[in-house]
């Protein structure tokens, strides 16, 4: 299935996790957050939150800034 | 290269690998370990927390990774602001990388780039969630063109965020009447602008700072408009409990030699405002005493 991961476009498996995702983009994911559509998903969840095709996922760090 | 900027090369703080192995967790200002202020006398306290430097770093606009780290250190901040932006994968290191160089350090995430309340809320929850710490600078900004805040939004999303356990230190205008609504609302601190993001204008209504200083319950954080140490040095003569300011520094010609001018700037506004200076006279009052001046109107030669 597709998703969008930051914007663009991934091709992952039919019963991809949110972990699977963020792997995708962060190769440690320290210091990195996720959101699925207007959600935060903890961490914790990462593991437990299936995706469905055409999912928007954000995955944020901080950035020089202020 | 300036003698400061050699003096920092020097420091094995600023030789280390940007690529050093980063913490799960970054220190934020919750943390005991931020512990006591260096002005035991004159403490310098948000949410309960003792501060131990009167100066916020924006992290915004530094050139490299390198100046930035001398530029943190240079100023003797303790917090430091920065963005919520998408991971980049080919980014080599982070700002996080250059923070966990500097021990006692402690972030302190914004909502820039945020035009609504919902933004800004979801970003926050980002940010608590990537970043470990409830605190966050509050930005919403109403368009591109000014960066001004927009009140509306921002009191709808300081709100929000206080009843869900942020320290919120909102970003805002030089508006008493909002600054005190932000206050009521439970914000840890006010961040009134001197002027526009990025402007450098210095502060175009002290009138209006001062009166936010005068009525705040919580400590008032002079935010944007800063050019050059002076202007920081007015902020804390007018009453400002601190300072946060980027662009002064980071796109200064010297950046690290800027970071130290600030930081004596605001140490010396801060004296300024704690010794009480003489009030302002229409005419001169003579600093040496008439008495016991020799007669020189006759002519002793």
């Amino acid at each position: 299935m597709q998703i969008q991961i930051n914007g663009h476009p991934y091709e992952l498996p039919a019963d991809a996790t949110l972990d699977q995702a963020v792997a995708l983009v962060s190769t440690t994911g320290a210091g990195v957050a996720a959101a699925l559509g207007d959600e935060v998903v903890p961490r914790s969840q990462w593991v437990l939150t299936r995706l469905d095709p055409g999912q928007r996922v954000e995955v944020l760090t901080a950035a020089q800034g202020g | 290269m300036t003698s400061l900027a050699k003096a920092t090369a020097a420091d094995p703080r600023f030789t280390e690998s940007s690529t050093a192995s980063v913490p799960q967790r970054w220190p934020s200002p919750g943390d005991e370990h931020v512990g006591k202020d260096d002005h035991g006398a004159d403490p310098f306290v948000i949410g309960g927390r003792h501060l131990r430097s009167r100066l916020l770093l924006g992290t915004g606009g530094a050139p490299s990774h390198e100046v930035l780290a001398g530029c943190i250190s240079a100023c003797g901040t303790v917090l430091v602001t920065v963005a919520m932006r998408r991971v980049d994968a080919l980014a080599h290191g982070t700002v996080l990388d250059v923070i966990a160089t500097h021990p006692g350090v402690t972030l302190l995430p914004n909502t820039a780039g945020c035009f609504t309340s919902r933004e800004a809320v979801l970003t926050a929850r980002l940010a608590r969630e990537a970043l470990g710490t409830d605190w966050v600078k509050l930005e919403v900004i109403a368009d591109e063109r000014t960066l001004l805040p927009d009140p509306v939004e921002l009191l709808d999303a300081a709100e929000r965020l206080v009843n869900d356990g942020f320290t919120v230190l909102p970003y805002t205008n030089d508006d008493p009447i909002v600054a005190r609504r932000l206050e009521q609302l439970g914000c840890a601190a006010v961040m009134p602008l001197g002027a526009p993001i990025g402007s450098g204008l210095g502060i175009r209504n002290p009138h209006a700072i001062g009166m936010i200083v005068e009525q705040a319950g919580v400590p008032v954080i002079l935010d944007a408009g800063i050019g050059t140490a002076s202007d920081a040095t007015l902020a804390m003569e007018l009453g400002c409990a601190g300072v946060l300011l980027a662009s002064a520094v980071t796109r200064a010609a010297d950046p690290v030699l800027m970071a130290a001018a600030m930081r004596d700037a605001v140490h010396a506004g801060r004296a300024a405002r704690l010794a009480g200076r003489i009030p302002v006279r229409t005419h001169a009052v003579s600093a040496s005493p008439l008495e016991g001046r020799a007669d020189l109107t006759t002519g002793l030669l």
